[in-house]
């Protein structure tokens, strides 16, 4: 990044990562053609996995991935919140605790017992929780990873102070527009697409797989209806369960799906609090 | 920041990160000799190992590919491997071929990445890749061209370049159509060529004179320069199975680290990734990339940690070559998979993720589900090597100012590429006196 100077008036940009796997953060540095040309647009103030350099706050926009797993978390997203004009979640684990999220199903010290001889080296809490759990979030950008062209337009958003475009309409509509072969009504396959949200492009019904629910559920999803359409069809209710539950599985809609399924319920945490809609009110 | 000087020196690297994550470094020396050496991991644990228990093994390829976003198809592929494994499957040769090529998008915009964005910076005193491009936008740009070509490999191939959809226990969800895999030749053709100028590029870096004594391990193939496949390799000349390495290599917990120590038969530390594979398998490497090794002045064996970005420019027209190789011979698996039927027993996969070896292990019982796993990453196992580097270095350079010993030493874990966010997470150096 440049050097900061007192008389650089450009919005600053910070990137915080929480428990994840740097894929949304990724994402950024993926947009290899619009990169150099944000990095002028923007003061980078905040960025690890970019550079060393940091600049103090408060900032601009703070894009924050990952989700809350430590007690120093607990108390790390509160700074950034506090230091931030606005905070943009992005990715399933920032919005809806990410796949370590199973951990809120098992028992407490289960996992911790099961990765590390010794757990009690480890400080670490028996849930993970997104990041509304914890702060107000101006705007929760969804998926597993994220879509690099959605974060475009939500920086670009953010920084001229107009809400983000993100449509909240299903997958399904998504494979309509492209013409692909319907999963659900050729019967082959279970395809969570009317109940997830647009955003990767419908790209497993395009390579003839099911959606397995990426970017979480859509604005309106009625999943009662497509897990009775897929035990119609044959499919168990154990496999459902598992369905609703990877990447999204702390999202209330697919929450309370799996459980409706017979999947354990949470018992170290209850509901999450997070939106299912995309947006926060703050 | 510093607190003067005595016959006691410690320097803290607060945040530096893993291996996924986060971390820190601490040296102390003790008239004139660094006595300890730690890197200290707090990244939170996300327990894979755990939360796969008790999910199907055609789950296994799509969650552990959430262990890293930079490599999630190393994680995929390990995954398989270990699954066909298990469950005793031999997959066709083209989708050995297809999975190659997708793997080689991964390393092309891996290392890309890494050489352009995380590590030539340290060698041209930037502090990223944004005030590196203020002083020659042209060798950004030629890395952010290098990387799109791997990601659109991916993208081609996988469905996208974070956490592909198309890859499956057994093979593919559906064989990509020719004309789209022909499309990447002028890519890739395109990127070949920009990575020669990269080997030259980084050649020309000034190396601090440091050699590690490492022993090496890395996959070794006898069909080529080993990605996808292969026998784990030792520098003394020994191979073994996947599963004999599993054996072999003992994890330790320790009180400063959630991520864990792995040695060689509970006691030796080793090192994978490019040193590893350029000593153990230079000989398979495609024409092109010996030569530019040879003009590098690489020698047979590379034993100088800062001249890896070498090493890995060299890998980077390998892969580049490969791709370009298998998009020109490729015929389309047909069916795309294998079927894999469950049974109970035991799989180990391992592969080359970009910054190193990586195997899986997971017993299965008759129905296909998980009932153990192991996940052993390339930096857990790199880690004592890596500790082992930054005590040569700052014995090696204790002249240097408390500043740049520090940014020595950020420069030294990087060379290992320890997963993205551990290559630019650092904060204070704190030298206090005795």
């Amino acid at each position: 990044m440049s050097a900061p100077t007192e008389h650089d008036h450009r919005p600053s940009l910070a990137v915080w990562k929480f428990a994840s796997c740097d894929g949304c953060q990724l994402s950024l540095l993926d947009c290899e053609d619009e990169l150099l040309t944000l990095a002028g647009a923007v003061r980078i103030a905040h960025f690890t996995e970019m550079s060393r350099a940091t600049v103090s706050g408060p900032y601009d926009v703070s894009l924050v991935e990952g989700s809350i797993t430590t007690p120093s978390d607990v108390r790390r997203i509160r700074e950034v919140r506090d230091s931030s004009h606005r905070l943009i979640t992005i990715g399933a684990c920032a919005t809806a605790g990410g796949i370590q999220g199973l951990r809120n199903f098992a028992a407490s010290g289960e996992y911790a017992g099961t990765v590390y001889a010794h757990p009690e080296y480890i400080d670490s809490l028996d849930t993970s929780t997104p990041i509304s759990a914890h702060v107000d979030v101006d705007f929760e950008l969804h998926g597993c990873p994220i879509d690099r062209h959605q974060l475009l337009e939500v920086i670009t958003a953010s920084l001229v102070g107009r809400r983000p475009v993100i449509p909240g309409h299903s997958v399904c509509q998504e494979c309509k527009a492209r013409g692909t072969v319907c999963l659900l009504v050729r019967g082959s396959t279970p395809c969570l697409g009317p109940v997830t949200r647009t955003g990767c492009g419908a790209l497993c019904p395009t390579v003839g797989r099911g959606c397995f629910g990426c970017f979480g559920p859509a604005d309106t999803a009625n999943t009662a209806s497509l897990a009775a359409t897929l035990r119609s069809q044959g499919t168990p209710a154990v496999v459902l369960a598992r369905l609703f539950r990877t990447f999204n599985a702390g999202a209330p809609t697919f929450l309370d799906e799996s459980v409706a399924q017979g999947g354990p319920v949470p018992v170290t945490f209850g509901r999450t609090g997070s939106s299912t809609r995309g947006e926060v009110t703050r | 920041m510093s607190h003067g000087t005595g016959s006691i020196r410690s320097f803290g690297v607060e945040g530096l990160a893993r291996v996924e994550g986060e971390g820190s470094l601490r040296v102390e020396v003790r008239d004139g000799l660094v006595t300890d050496v730690a890197l200290e991991i707090f990244e939170p644990p996300r327990y894979f190992e755990a939360l796969l228990v008790g999910r199907h093994f055609t789950e296994a390829p799509d969650i552990t590919a959430r262990i890293c976003g930079i490599c999630p198809v190393a994680y995929q592929l390990s995954a398989c491997a270990a699954m066909e494994d298990a469950c005793g499957t031999i997959v066709d040769e083209r989708i050995n071929h297809l999975r190659r090529l997708l793997y080689c998008g991964e390393w092309i915009q891996s290392h890309a990445l890494h050489i352009y964005l995380l590590h030539a910076p340290d060698f041209l005193g930037c502090a990223d890749a944004v005030e590196l491009a203020e002083h020659d936008r042209s060798a950004v740009e030629r890395g952010l061209q290098i990387k799109r070509t791997g990601n659109l490999v991916m993208e081609t191939v996988g469905g996208r370049a974070v956490h592909p959809v198309n890859v499956r226990v057994g093979g593919f969800y559906r064989a990509p159509d020719p004309e789209s895999v022909a499309s990447l030749a002028t890519p890739l053709r395109e990127a070949r060529d920009a990575a020669l100028a990269t080997v030259a590029w980084v050649a020309g870096f000034d190396f601090p004179d440091v050699s590690g004594d490492y022993r090496f391990v890395a996959l070794r193939d006898t069909r080529g320069y080993a990605v996808e496949r292969g026998r784990p390799a030792f520098s003394e000349g020994r191979d073994m199975s996947p599963a004999e390495l599993a054996d072999l290599v003992v994890e330790e917990q320790v009180p400063r680290s959630t991520a864990l120590h792995a040695r060689l038969g509970g006691r030796d530390p080793y090192l994978t990734g490019p040193l590893a594979r350029y000593a153990l398998n230079a000989a398979s490497l495609t024409p092109l990339a010996a030569e530019a090794a040879t003009q590098a002045g690489l020698g047979a064996v590379c034993t100088n940690p800062f001249r890896s970005i070498v090493v890995r420019a060299v890998e980077l027209v390998f892969a580049c070559e490969e791709g370009l190789a298998l998009v020109e011979s490729y015929a389309p698996p047909d069916p795309p998979a294998a079927v894999v039927v469950p049974r109970v027993g035991t799989g180990t996969g391992a592969t080359e993720a970009p910054r190193g070896l990586l195997f899986h292990q997971y017993d299965i019982d008759a129905s296909g589900t998980i009932r153990r796993a192991r996940i052993v990453p390339p930096t857990s196992q790199n880690q004592l090597t890596i500790e082992a580097d930054l005590r040569r270095v700052v014995q090696s350079a204790l002249e240097l100012s408390d500043d740049e010993l520090q940014w020595r030493c950020e420069q030294t874990v990087r060379n290992h590429d320890p997963c993205i966010s551990c290559a630019a997470h650092f904060l204070d150096l704190t030298v206090v006196s005795s």
